[in-house]
């Protein structure tokens, strides 16, 4: 599995979002989108998947150009965990039953029954499937969010800052979280984030915007105090703590 | 594999079941209720026939007066209640959810000013009806067709006016909403400037009696054309169901998973708007039950469009049902104005569930 992203570009009226965004990820990626408010990873995350149509350029899923893909074939293969939610009084298991909506013809069956369960039983849901989306915490309700993006059954995974309104420990357990379905499902993840230090932690490639251009990307060796100043514009060290790279801003 | 996981995940799977099986128990109760109220309304009135009378009267034996009471007089405007109950309530359940606003309700579109706008230009401008005094100071539109006709063109035109503006303009949902009512303010200013300028008293008279709205003004032909247009309806409703689903957990949820989100919206709101066209034109302005009857519906099988329609179609005609038997009974012979009953009943039983919810 793999997904190209060839030079697309998106702009409302009177304003360039991301201009000629060229990247491409394979099985088992966990891509740390990075920039500053307003480079443009939120509707780069958008664009790939057709909540926002890119002006020009291409994303190909496996080969596949996806703007070829109707909706619900295109949210076989891609996912999508909001920066923010609206939450509607559901149960649990009624909110992550909806993320088999591709599937479903006229009724539920069976399968999408067991994928539920299976979801619920791989993130240790289970025994919030009854509880109501509404009286869950701030890292119970992303915990479901993302059990709706699995129940999909993608193959790339898009999560828009999925830690922005997580305290210290959940952020950790999303972003761990994230890495083990990436192994257990074999699939791939981009996302969009703001800690470098947490990027650094969990993510094995990393794609850093700036002015919705792409500025670098790569793997882990091409974060430097050089190019952090020159995206963020600060000044920082970067120091190995217990063999993790750590940014320290100066 | 661990095996007591899998015991409590049975568990927890045997618990949604229950969890189903209670709203589905709900709205077989809902439909019960209803039954039982469709026998009383059509027993009820000035002539009393008696429960197995209705009933044979249903099916066409007995004697011909009951035959003839029951068939000809409380059956069609009993159905008239149950067809326009399910459209109006099951109409602003979709508006509530393609809106996203629990205050949108057929009102809110501005489709039943249009229709009275209407239903004004046909009585005073066309002259198509007046005051004829019956005995019981009753009001004849002299030529209903010409009334439902105008009152059906302006509520259908208004309603693809705002959708053509909504698609054109690429309105948010809000900007739908405000749309509407700054049309519905626009028809109820003319409606004001006709009547104004109105130099017969008696039309004006008999546009607002056109505007309380009335089950009995249906006739069977017309009964049949609603009927068949909501069940239509609902069924697409219920096709739809899961896109409505998706639509509650936000745009960019519902598109990524693959719904047409600008198409589901506006042919959602487009049938419900229709819907409600055609009923408002046939029966005048029955006001509240779409606001209401599907916010109850709510409250009793939760957000979940799988049982939220069916159970919002069958709630708005109970509700109208009751509403419409008691306006006849309270001051027989005396029938008092349908959508006022509906807002004396509807009301106090909405905060009710408000007070329970809180």
């Amino acid at each position: 599995m793999t997904l190209l992203v060839d030079k697309i570009s998106f702009s409302y009226p009177k304003k360039d979002v991301i201009n000629k965004i060229a990247f491409s990820i394979e099985q088992g990626d966990y891509l740390a989108v990075l920039g500053t408010n307003g480079a443009g990873k939120s509707t780069l995350l958008k664009c790939l998947n057709k909540i926002l149509k890119p002006q020009s350029g291409t994303v190909y899923i496996n080969g596949i150009d996806s703007s070829r893909l109707k909706g619900p074939e295109l949210a076989k293969n891609i996912a999508y965990v909001p920066q923010s939610y609206d939450c509607s009084r559901k149960t649990v298991f009624d909110f992550i039953l909806l993320g088999r909506k591709p599937y479903i013809k006229w009724s539920v069956n069976q399968r999408d029954i067991d994928i539920v369960e299976n979801v619920l039983k791989l993130l240790n849901l289970e025994n919030y499937s009854m509880r109501y989306t509404n009286e869950l915490s701030g890292g119970e309700l992303q915990k479901v969010i993302i059990a709706r993006a699995l129940a999909q059954e993608p193959k790339v995974l898009l999560m828009d800052e999925p830690t922005s309104n997580l305290d210290l420990k959940n952020q950790i357990e999303v972003l761990k979280t994230v890495r083990y379905i990436i192994n257990e499902r074999k699939i791939s993840a981009i996302v969009a984030m703001h800690d470098l230090n947490l990027a650094l932690r969990f993510a094995n490639k990393f794609l850093l915007l700036k002015e919705g251009e792409v500025f670098a990307f790569g793997d882990a060796t091409i974060l430097n105090s050089e190019l952090i100043k020159n995206v963020y514009g600060i000044d920082v060290a970067i120091e190995k703590f217990s063999g993790i790279p750590v940014v320290i801003p100066i | 594999m661990d095996i007591n996981k899998d015991k409590e995940l049975l568990f927890q799977y045997d618990e949604y079941k229950k969890h189903i099986i209670r709203k589905r128990f709900i709205i077989i109760a809902l439909l019960i209720a209803t039954i039982i109220v469709f026998f009383w309304a059509i027993n009820a009135g000035a002539m009393s026939i008696g429960p197995k009378q209705v009933v044979l009267a249903i099916l066409g034996l007995g004697d011909t007066k009951s035959i003839s009471t029951v068939m000809n007089i409380r059956m069609p405007r009993v159905m008239a209640g149950v067809i326009a109950g399910a459209g109006l309530s099951v109409a602003g359940c979709i508006m509530q959810n393609n809106l996203k606003n629990p205050l949108a309700s057929p009102s809110t579109l501005g489709i039943s000013n249009a229709a009275a706008f209407g239903a004004n230009v046909a009585i005073i401008l066309l002259g198509a009806g007046t005051i004829v005094n019956t005995g019981l100071g009753e009001i004849q539109i002299l030529n209903p067709y010409i009334v439902t006709i105008c009152a059906m063109a302006f509520s259908i035109g208004s309603t693809l006016l705002i959708i053509s503006l909504s698609k054109i303009g690429h309105f948010s949902i809000q900007s739908i909403v405000l749309a509407g009512v700054a049309l519905s303010s626009l028809f109820s200013a003319g409606t004001m400037i006709i009547q104004y300028f109105s130099e017969d008293t008696t039309k004006v008279a008999a546009v607002i009696f056109w505007t309380f709205g009335d089950l009995s003004r249906a006739s069977w032909d017309e009964i049949m054309m609603m009927g068949i247009l909501i069940f239509g309806s609902i069924i697409y409703f219920i096709y739809r169901r899961w896109d409505y689903n998706a639509l509650d957990s936000g745009d960019d949820t519902a598109k990524s998973l693959g719904v047409n989100v600008e198409r589901v919206r506006l042919s959602g709101m487009f049938v419900a708007s229709i819907i409600v066209a055609v009923i408002v034109s046939f029966l005048g302005i029955i006001g509240f039950i779409g606001l209401i009857s599907p916010q109850i519906a709510k409250r009793l099988v939760g957000s979940d469009n799988r049982y939220l329609i069916p159970a919002s179609a069958i709630m708005g005609s109970l509700i109208l049902l009751i509403s419409d038997t008691l306006a006849r009974v309270v001051l027989s012979p005396q029938t008092l104005p349908v959508g006022a009953v509906t807002s004396f009943l509807g009301a106090p039983l909405f905060i009710y569930f408000l007070i329970k919810e809180e």
